[in-house]
């Protein structure tokens, strides 16, 4: 049985200074990492002997428009099927330079997930195949999950903004 | 043997001992109204919904509808069932436009007739705003029953059309306005 304390303490014996963070919401191991180093630990996780974490859940991107320097973060979800373990891996972008290596090379089920990411987010995955939009309309010309742009349709004229405290 | 098959009351005619003379219209408009195929585009939730209706419980086909087409060219019909999104609303015309005149078009459920509580960025505000919409069916979901009625009321408006409504000058301009030839 895995534990979330021997995942961590093995990390940090591999990546030592370029992993940081360590959290455990709700029981699940969280920690952070930069742009150079998330390809090769998702491959460390991989092919660890004991590991065995070889599915990659979801990858996923948020937007904190308050954090100067950190806007954007790309989140890894990734499982390990033998040993019933989860783990979720945060890279942090700064929104001037919103580059990341894509994933695809380690796992196909990444091209999906990340064009997502770049549908919603405008976080560019370089190596990727196809990086186009997959779920909003290819006219669009703005990432709608960006916190600066509403959720509501812009299109509609009987709900005004003092219905929704603006 | 059984007595008490419902049959359809004949309109209103002059008759005689082997002919029975009527409009035209009322004719077309009885076996229209009788036999309406429909095309279920299902999208979401409503969709379920409208399985159950063709379910033996509720029974479309009592209504003549025994058989959904899902090919345009041979309904009658358009049941949009469900959310439409922004990406989704081509796909949906192209559908409307394979369809042949007559046709009619239900809005079943919310998201449908007004984009229900999804006010969102990919969400179609109302496939009102692509195709021409005959009867709207409100609820989220609605149900069975009132899709029923939703159909019935197609029914009627297929019942009581004139033959020469899709030719006139009205009908033409309210395509023009959805931008369809």
């Amino acid at each position: 049985m895995l534990t979330n304390q021997f995942v961590a303490e093995e990390i940090v014996k591999k990546f030592g200074d370029d992993v940081f963070d360590f959290e455990e919401p709700f029981g699940m191991l969280t920690l952070s990492t930069t742009r150079e180093q998330i390809i090769p630990m998702l491959e460390y996780l991989r092919n660890h002997s004991e590991f065995k974490i070889s599915f990659l859940t979801d990858i996923t991107g948020i937007h904190y428009p308050d954090n100067a320097g950190q806007e954007f973060c790309v989140v890894y979800h990734v499982h390990s099927f033998i040993q019933n373990f989860r783990a979720r891996i945060k890279v942090f972008l700064a929104e001037a330079d919103l580059h990341i290596p894509t994933a695809t090379g380690l796992y196909a089920s990444a091209n999906w997930m990340e064009r997502e990411t770049y549908d919603f987010f405008g976080i560019i995955f370089d190596g990727h195949p196809n990086l186009t939009r997959i779920l909003n309309m290819d006219e669009m010309d703005y990432f709608p999950m960006r916190r600066q742009y509403p959720l509501e349709d812009a299109t509609r004229e009987d709900k005004i903004d003092a219905l929704f405290g603006r | 043997m059984a007595t008490d098959i419902k049959i359809v009351e004949a309109p209103e005619g002059f008759e005689g001992s082997g002919f029975f003379a009527t409009s035209f219209d009322k004719v077309v408009g009885l076996a229209r109204s009788h036999s309406l195929w429909p095309l279920p585009f299902a999208t979401s939730c409503c969709g379920i919904e409208f399985m159950s209706t063709m379910a033996s419980r509720y029974d479309l086909g009592r209504f003549g509808a025994e058989r959904p087409s899902f090919s345009p060219r041979q309904a009658d019909m358009l049941l949009v069932a469900g959310t439409i999104a922004k990406k989704m609303a081509p796909v949906l015309k192209q559908v409307y436009l394979q369809m042949a005149e007559p046709r009619w078009v239900v809005a079943i459920g919310a998201c449908a007739s007004s984009g229900g509580i999804f006010d969102t960025y990919s969400v179609l505000q109302g496939i009102d705003r692509v195709i021409p919409v005959d009867v709207y069916v409100p609820g989220c979901p609605p149900r069975p029953e009132q899709i029923l009625e939703g159909i019935m009321q197609i029914q009627e408006i297929a019942h009581n059309e004139s033959l020469r409504r899709r030719n006139r000058t009205e009908y033409q301009a309210l395509l023009t306005s959805y931008n369809i030839q």
